[in-house]
């Protein structure tokens, strides 16, 4: 029976690039449905009823749910191709923990970024820089975060890139001038197609965020 | 084989979940209490991130977060899975553990506020509960089915750490009429022998409790109180 892969996802959505990129990796043929987070669908809302939210990943009719157990899922059950974890269970606990780094620290702070104005935003992109450089310290002069090939940790960040545009705009900052080895560690990531067709626009994501900025009243 | 360590806080369900999963295994480390207001050096060297609790450290090398720590010990003692098979159910699981993580702060805030910011984690709190019995639990023993796993460890602090706080705050949660499953899975959570035999005394924790519960009132800005 062949599998039948359904992704519901939101473009701009870093989360759901994540999903995008392992996809792409392992070579899976899916359904992409974009969802309107305005009106969610009613296959979103069964699909993922604790928290109604994007990206779902449903594989024969199964949801799962959260962008990272998504990737660990596809890395499980496609495993003959492109391994996303490494196998020593030391090294996977590192990924792990840097990817859930990113998930703790970096949407929250980068948020503040564009999100507030004046000192705040001064401090927000204080925080935000001190971040990326604890992940370019992690990196070092790796060529990706798990070493030698592409993993979970470097999946887990890269789709923040594509909104660095939005970040450096809003923010009146340049991140490469801050952290140009992270900056270096992303544009070896988009040559990878698996990642340069999953990551949206920057001018996509910068309209947007300008878009909830006025929403919200934030301008 | 290599040496296991542990560095934690008799008081922290974190800690706790570690030896839990740990002794599960029958996998023997040694315990190192650490005394948050003088962190050792070991502690910060092996978890310069965070400077946090727990850490397990396998030869000479550290893990930290109990969750990534938890898939660790999965993995590198497969004996006694606490984690099933199945990859999709795997992803349940972690489904679950996650979903504890992100709500951990409601219950932060019922424990640490009053007033209306109390009244509203309250709810939110309840909301939360309702959620993890009707679609976590349902009706199954624990949350890993007819025994133990990473999920029930992950909800081990609602078995004995809830009612503490309950008691302090003079507010309960976890009613039987409400929660009936729940309920009921704490008492099946707290009679497995590894968890019975490995749970903090529940006076001192009580009166550790009502001295946190005072200073952070005593923190509130005054029109919370």
């Amino acid at each position: 029976m062949a599998d039948e892969v359904i992704l519901l996802n939101f473009c701009p959505s870093v989360f759901g690039m994540r999903i995008r990129i392992a996809l792409a990796e392992k070579g899976i043929e899916y359904e992409y449905r974009e969802e309107d987070l305005k009106n969610k669908s009613p296959l979103l809302l069964k699909m993922n009823p604790v928290h109604k939210k994007i990206p779902v990943l449903i594989h024969n009719g199964k949801p799962v749910c959260e962008s990272l157990i998504a990737v660990e899922y596809i890395d499980e059950v496609w495993k003959e191709k492109a391994p996303i974890l490494p196998s020593d269970p030391y090294q996977r606990a590192q990924a792990r923990f840097w990817a859930d780094y990113v998930d703790k620290k970096v949407y929250a702070a980068a948020r503040n970024v564009w999100a507030t104005k004046g000192e705040e935003q001064e401090a927000a992109k204080k925080e935000f820089i001190e971040i990326l450089k604890v992940l370019e310290g992690e990196l070092g002069d790796k060529p990706y975060f798990g070493g030698e090939t592409f993993g979970l940790t470097d999946i887990s960040l890269i789709g923040y890139y594509c909104w660095f545009y939005a970040y450096e705009t809003f923010g009146n900052f340049s991140i490469e001038s801050e952290c140009p080895k992270l900056i270096a560690w992303a544009k070896r990531c988009m040559e990878k197609e698996s990642v340069s067709k999953s990551l949206a626009d920057p001018h996509t994501v910068y309209d947007f965020v300008l878009g909830v900025k006025k929403r919200l009243g934030l301008e | 084989m290599e040496e296991v360590k542990v560095y934690g806080v008799w008081a922290s369900p974190y800690s706790q979940k570690v030896i839990w999963a740990l002794k599960l295994k029958g996998v023997k480390f040694d315990y190192i209490e650490e005394d948050l207001h003088n962190k050792s050096q070991k502690l910060l060297q092996y978890n310069p991130v965070y400077k946090k609790i727990p850490v397990l450290v396998h030869g000479e090398k550290p893990v930290a977060e109990s969750v990534v720590i938890l898939d660790y010990i999965e993995e590198t003692w497969p004996e006694n899975p606490l984690l099933p098979k199945d990859a999709y159910e795997r992803a349940v699981a972690r489904f679950w553990i996650q979903f504890g993580q992100e709500k951990s702060p409601t219950f932060h805030a019922f424990f640490r506020t009053a007033g209306e910011q109390q009244e509203k984690a309250v709810k939110e709190a309840l909301e939360v509960l309702k959620i993890l019995e009707e679609k976590g639990l349902g009706d199954k023993k624990f949350f890993g089915g007819n025994n133990i796993g990473l999920v029930d460890i992950s909800f081990g602090w609602l078995a004995h750490w809830l009612e503490g706080m309950e008691e302090v705050v003079g507010i309960k949660l976890m009613e039987p009429s409400t929660l009936p499953r729940l309920h009921k899975w704490i008492k099946n959570f707290k009679e497995v022998p590894v968890i019975q035999e490995n749970l903090p005394d529940p006076e001192k924790l009580l009166a550790y409790f009502k001295v946190l519960r005072e200073k952070f009132v005593r923190d509130l800005p005054s029109n919370d109180q």
